[in-house]
């Protein structure tokens, strides 16, 4: 199976809505690696309207396989926005107060440099030459995208997962630039059974011989079956298995009886199929295995002689740490370990696990009791900002 | 869309909890409910507010008010404060219910200058009569548990109490009591009167 690469990287195109900023090219953005990165291009998304002091702005930080389009049809999948439940006019991150902005996280491959880019010395697409980034270079890049539209401090940075994941590094480094931090469905480090995951993800996808040790562009071909097998592995761990069961059971796909054979007999086999087929059509897999990694190397306490409250010494920010009970991907107890390490500083905190058995995907999904706590959270940070939204 | 939700009036126990505390202090409020006190307190005397709520409902209704509150509970969650984070840490009617009174009480005291406990007297005449005439384990009024499935497993009298803080070094700054009539009494240290009549008690408390 061959194609152009160009659609491959369908902003190279230049069809998909949205900004794009050239960074680094007077200060390269220094890696945790200790590689340079630079000039590098950040594309993002915004709702909204900046007020004139630049006060209003609210940074969604999107998890592993999302992309700067919370809140707006997918200009590929043409599905609805990954967070329309919680973004816009009205909603819960009200785009008719709040400068919405969403950064597609650097490693990224709807338009932001990562190893699906040109590699400017080479021409050609890095491939694996693309250095290994981390969340904190993530959220660097984030704060040079911040300085180029002059917004000294955000009102709150948000986000699921991965996002969490961001949203806890803002807060930590770069405490002074927002007034609220809500890391729902989070960790303060990656655990040793979510590393193990990725890598059957990884391994996935450098088993497909399509993946030609990563430098399938320029070979005209796709690693298609690993990475949807990685998505369909990754896919069960957002869910639960209350949910699995409540959504399928042990129902078959279109048939009587099972076929003593390998189709896919059962619903949630379809369904995970599905997942994967669909998945390859919008995500590189490259980026899977850098942004994976950049998941697998965060440990917050680890920068801190292992003690995660440093990481928050002193901080002013307003902290709502969400966390969902069936949620065994990012369980309950790593947020309330987020959590006590806040207390220990006397951090400004608020803390929910909310009942449900919808698992880790829950943050995207129809949860009134999320939605109501956020409300009342931003609602009260405003008012404790005394910023006049 | 910016003022502070109106609170309506306190309950009887809470308003006096509430006068207990000096304005412009720092507040931690375990087993805070719906954030009532809290919400009392943020308004009226400005409190830099938090609280602790084991309740999903409780949490969702404080953090809606815009009260910082954690979900969680006396006794696992407040090991990590650091000592003097507050000036008050309210206890309300919720000692009888943790798994170790005597490590909570002492924590209090140490994450706040000052600790704010109240409870349900177990030596009032009603209860004590209750259990002589009926033979049965008395129930406070309101509590709709059976002693097997009572989550207020650590029951005391002011007596009792008093006794704990003793123990524990803790210098009893004020004690009032509470009847159903809503009439308050101080309470005088040992006092037999005061155990006798008063449905809850509610103490500041601090260290020596």
């Amino acid at each position: 199976m061959t194609e152009s690469p160009a659609t491959l990287d369908p902003i190279a195109n230049g069809e998909l809505p949205g900004h794009r900023a050239e960074l680094g090219s007077e200060a390269p953005l220094r890696l945790d690696s200790g590689a340079v990165l630079g000039p590098f291009t950040i594309a993002y998304q915004t709702y909204g309207t900046l007020n004139a002091d630049k006060s209003n702005a609210i940074l969604i930080c999107h998890a592993l396989t999302g992309d700067q389009y919370p809140a707006e049809q997918h200009p590929v999948t043409e599905k609805g926005g990954w967070w329309d439940l919680m973004v816009g006019a009205g909603k819960v991150i009200d785009t008719d107060r709040f400068f919405v902005i969403c950064t597609n996280v650097l490693g990224g491959c709807m338009g932001t440099t990562g190893p699906s880019s040109i590699d400017p010395k080479t021409g050609k697409p890095y491939g694996l030459d693309f250095p290994v980034i981390t969340i904190g270079d993530m959220v660097r890049a984030q704060t040079m995208l911040m300085d180029d539209l002059g917004i000294e401090k955000l009102f709150c940075v948000i986000g699921g997962s991965m996002g969490a994941m961001q949203v806890l590094e803002w807060a930590s480094k770069y405490g002074d630039r927002l007034y609220a931090a809500v890391p729902i469905a989070g960790a303060p480090r990656h655990s040793a059974q979510n590393i193990a995951f990725h890598e059957v993800g990884r391994q996935a996808i450098m088993a497909d011989p399509d993946w030609c040790q990563g430098n399938y562009i320029p070979e005209g071909k796709r690693p298609r079956r690993g990475l949807a097998v990685a998505r369909m592995e990754a896919h069960i761990t957002y869910l639960s298995e209350p949910a699995l069961h409540r959504k399928f059971g042990r129902r078959l796909q279109e048939r009587e009886q099972v076929t003593y054979g390998f189709d896919a007999d059962f619903e949630v086999e379809s369904y995970l199929r599905h997942q994967g087929s669909t998945f390859v059509e919008r995500f590189d897999a490259n980026s899977y295995l850098y942004i994976t990694r950049a998941m697998d190397y965060f440990d917050m306490a680890a920068e801190h002689d292992g003690v995660l409250a440093d990481a928050f010494r002193d901080t002013q920010v307003r902290f709502c740490v969400v966390s969902f009970s069936s949620d065994w991907l990012y369980p309950t107890v790593e947020s309330r370990t987020v959590v006590h390490a806040l207390n220990a500083v006397a951090a400004n905190v608020s803390f929910l696990e909310v009942q449900t058995d919808k698992g880790h995907d829950a943050f995207l999904l129809d949860e009134p009791v999320l939605h109501e706590t956020l409300s009342g959270f931003i609602d009260g940070t405003v008012r404790h900002s005394g910023l006049s939204l | 869309m910016n003022a502070l939700p109106t609170v309506g009036p306190l309950r009887p126990d809470l308003q006096l909890i509430g006068d207990m505390i000096e304005p412009d202090s720092r507040v931690l409020d375990v087993g805070c409910g719906d954030g009532a006190l809290l919400a009392y307190l943020a308004q009226e005397k400005s409190v830099d507010a938090r609280g602790i709520e084991l309740s999903q409902e409780g949490v969702n209704a404080c953090v809606t008010l815009g009260l910082s509150v954690i979900q969680g509970d006396a006794d696992t969650d407040l090991a990590d404060y650091p000592s003097n984070a507050f000036d008050y840490v309210v206890l309300g009617q919720t000692l009888q219910a943790t798994r170790n009174p005597k490590d909570v009480l002492e924590t209090l005291v140490r994450i706040g200058r000052h600790a704010v406990v109240s409870f349900v007297n177990f030596g009032h005449w009603r209860t004590r009569l209750s259990l002589m005439l009926n033979g049965r384990v008395p129930v406070p009024a309101g509590n709709q548990h059976g002693w097997h499935d009572n989550p207020d497993i650590h029951l005391c009298t002011v007596l009792d109490f008093v006794d704990l803080c003793e123990e524990l070094g803790l210098k009893i700054d004020k004690g009032l009591s509470l009847d159903r009539h809503n009439q308050v009494r101080e309470i005088k240290t040992g006092s037999h009167m005061a155990n006798l009549r008063g449905e809850q008690a509610i103490f500041l408390l601090h260290r020596e």
